[in-house]
């Protein structure tokens, strides 16, 4: 064989491998997504969302509880999370723009994003719920705010920056204050972006279980007091896929489809924002 | 700025709004380390740091606890799923940016995006009740034919197949890197300039050639980066190990036996410590897990922000 020939058969190989590998990844998606579709189905009934668990056990019942405990502690999580992340983002953006404070709070905002959410449901847990004495769903939601928070403040700081600097002198020139000129022109020219970023953040939080383990807990029944355990969709799946009961299992693979879907969702509204707004 | 002479009352208030805003991230991180070691000190002042992480013993009626089955678990779960994870995320980075011709660009990285939005309890729940009875029943025994008689990695596959165990956690943990490792990779080929790789192929080079002498090397720093912040994530990751690890505090050879991990360990015993030393001893766990998080992603940041810089200059 020639050295042409040896780099040539080495050339097709290596595109196959990456070729291959792109096929796994595409593999797994598909076996998953499909896998819980094709499990989660069957157990989608009206019930499901009108009914409260039945006893262990028991035929029947729904997951009414956990969709609205679910719903409860992400909406707070964002109505906390969201106007936090934005004014950061902004201080960090505007007021400190340039400045090492803005630089040092960025980076460390960019590694609070990945910081095992785990962690950040003990800490909850040692300073929400042991001085309380009972679980609450106040402190499901203050671990999924705190999850939140560096996602929206690091995408508002990013979608902030990219609005030219000549439209607020243009602002300054007619004489604005700067809080006007950033709630009025820069928020404006940025708001696509930053929705982007809440929506992902509210899909990154929606799946969370682990910081939810210690701090709603759970509750079998239905509630919408946040001061006591809370049902939460991913803390239920988590309990009936461990349970020992047919019945818990299906359940748990249809509230899994509903999260899914949920999460996917929101994913491609935000990107689908950010095409149309940044594309071509 | 100083555009402005007079700085308006309003803005004073909504700068100082701001800026408390975006201290709070800073307050967290502060505030997490502090009532982790708080909450850690008894276990810390009775077993010591290196008592703690040597000692084998997860004893909580005697109140016996050491974290080195947790750890072991984590660092073999974290490795091994790295090693599963790297080569495919590099081969799929390569693919959408070398490659794919275009109309296969946009939905692969679509695809692979989705795969990193799906939550971390559904990989939960499909390895417990899909990809483990597979593994049970025809990769672990295939597995065990074939290189269970070998000398020395022969005690890797012994023992009882029952997909509830260290091999399936890691498969599991690795599909859920592929996505993280794959974009930071890919982001990374992308800051190539492209006059570079025109020369390469201006000489000669194959596609392969370009990227194994070209892109990867030019691109080195920001994929290291991405397989550091990847291992953050992996030592970190709860749900999507915690139905199929089997929280068993052991040490073993064998990747068919169940183990723990540190945060298998929290998921599953947090809210059964009876006693006070062992809620703190978890919290212990917790403290660890966070410094040892935040060191690893600290230093991802670093390598990222220099990959970075580099292109900037």
């Amino acid at each position: 064989m020639t050295r042409q020939q040896i780099r040539k058969i080495e050339n097709t190989a290596a595109l196959w491998m990456s070729a291959l590998a792109a096929l796994t990844g595409l593999f797994w998606l598909v076996f998953i997504l499909g896998d819980v579709l094709v499990h989660g189905i069957g157990a989608l009934t009206p019930d499901l969302f009108t009914q409260d668990p039945a006893p262990p056990g028991v035929e029947g019942g729904g997951l009414r509880n956990a969709f609205v405990g679910q719903l409860m502690i992400t909406a707070a999580a964002t109505l906390i999370g969201v106007p936090v992340g934005v004014l950061g983002g902004t201080f960090l953006a505007e007021y400190a723009r340039g400045r090492k404070i803005a630089k040092l709070i960025s980076i460390l905002s960019d590694i609070m994003v990945s910081v095992p959410s785990i962690v950040i449901g003990t800490f909850i847990y040692a300073v929400m719920v042991r001085p309380l004495g009972h679980f609450n769903g106040w402190a499901g939601a203050a671990a999924l705010a705190i999850i939140m928070i560096p996602v929206v403040l690091r995408t508002t700081e990013d979608m902030l920056t990219l609005v030219p600097w000549t439209l607020r002198e243009a602002a300054f020139a007619l004489g604005a204050p700067y809080y006007k000129v950033i709630i009025q022109i820069v928020y404006r020219g940025a708001a696509a972006g930053i929705l982007t970023g809440i929506l992902l953040s509210i899909a990154r939080v929606a799946g969370e279980t682990a910081p939810l383990l210690f701090t709603s807990f759970n509750n079998s029944f239905f509630s919408i007091n946040m001061n006591e355990p809370v049902a939460s969709l991913t803390v239920t799946i988590f309990q009936y896929a461990m349970g020992p009961y047919e019945s818990w299992h299906s359940q748990a693979w249809a509230a899994s489809l509903v999260v899914t879907l949920f999460i996917l969702a929101l994913t491609i509204i935000g990107r689908l924002i950010v095409k149309w707004r940044f594309g071509k | 700025m100083s555009v402005m002479l007079k700085r308006d009352p309003v803005d004073i208030i909504f700068s100082a709004v701001t800026a408390i805003a975006a201290l709070s991230v800073l307050v967290f991180i502060i505030g997490i380390f502090y009532t982790l070691l708080t909450e850690s000190s008894a276990a810390i002042g009775r077993f010591g740091f290196f008592k703690f992480i040597t000692s084998v013993e997860w004893d909580p009626v005697q109140e016996l606890f050491g974290a080195a089955t947790p750890l072991f678990g984590t660092v073999v779960t974290t490795a091994l799923s790295l090693t599963l994870a790297i080569p495919v995320a590099i081969g799929i980075a390569i693919f959408i940016t070398e490659i794919a011709p275009d109309f296969l660009r946009a939905p692969i990285g679509v695809a692979i995006e989705l795969l990193a939005a799906i939550p971390s309890i559904i990989y939960g729940m499909w390895g417990l009740f899909t990809l483990a009875p597979i593994m049970s029943d025809h990769i672990e025994p295939a597995l065990q034919k074939a290189f269970g008689g070998l000398p020395v990695i022969g005690v890797l596959f012994e023992g009882t197949p029952m997909g509830i165990d260290m091999l399936t956690a890691s498969i599991i943990l690795s599909i859920m890197i592929i996505p993280f490792t794959a974009s930071i990779a890919r982001d990374s080929f992308n800051l190539t300039p492209a006059v570079v790789k025109e020369s390469a192929y201006a000489l000669g080079a194959t596609r392969w050639e370009v990227v194994k002498n070209v892109v990867l090397p030019y691109s080195k720093l920001g994929v290291f980066g991405g397989v550091v912040l990847s291992l953050g994530r992996a030592l970190g990751e709860t749900m999507a190990i915690a139905f199929v690890l089997g929280n068993n505090h052991q040490i073993t050879a064998s990747l068919f036996d169940a183990a723990a991990t540190v945060t298998v360990t929290l998921a599953n015993e947090f809210t059964e410590a009876d006693t006070d030393m062992y809620l703190s001893s978890l919290f212990y766990l917790a403290l660890l897990l966070f410094i040892f998080s935040f060191i690893l992603l600290a230093i991802a940041k670093f390598f990222l922000l220099r990959a970075g810089k580099r292109h900037s200059a």
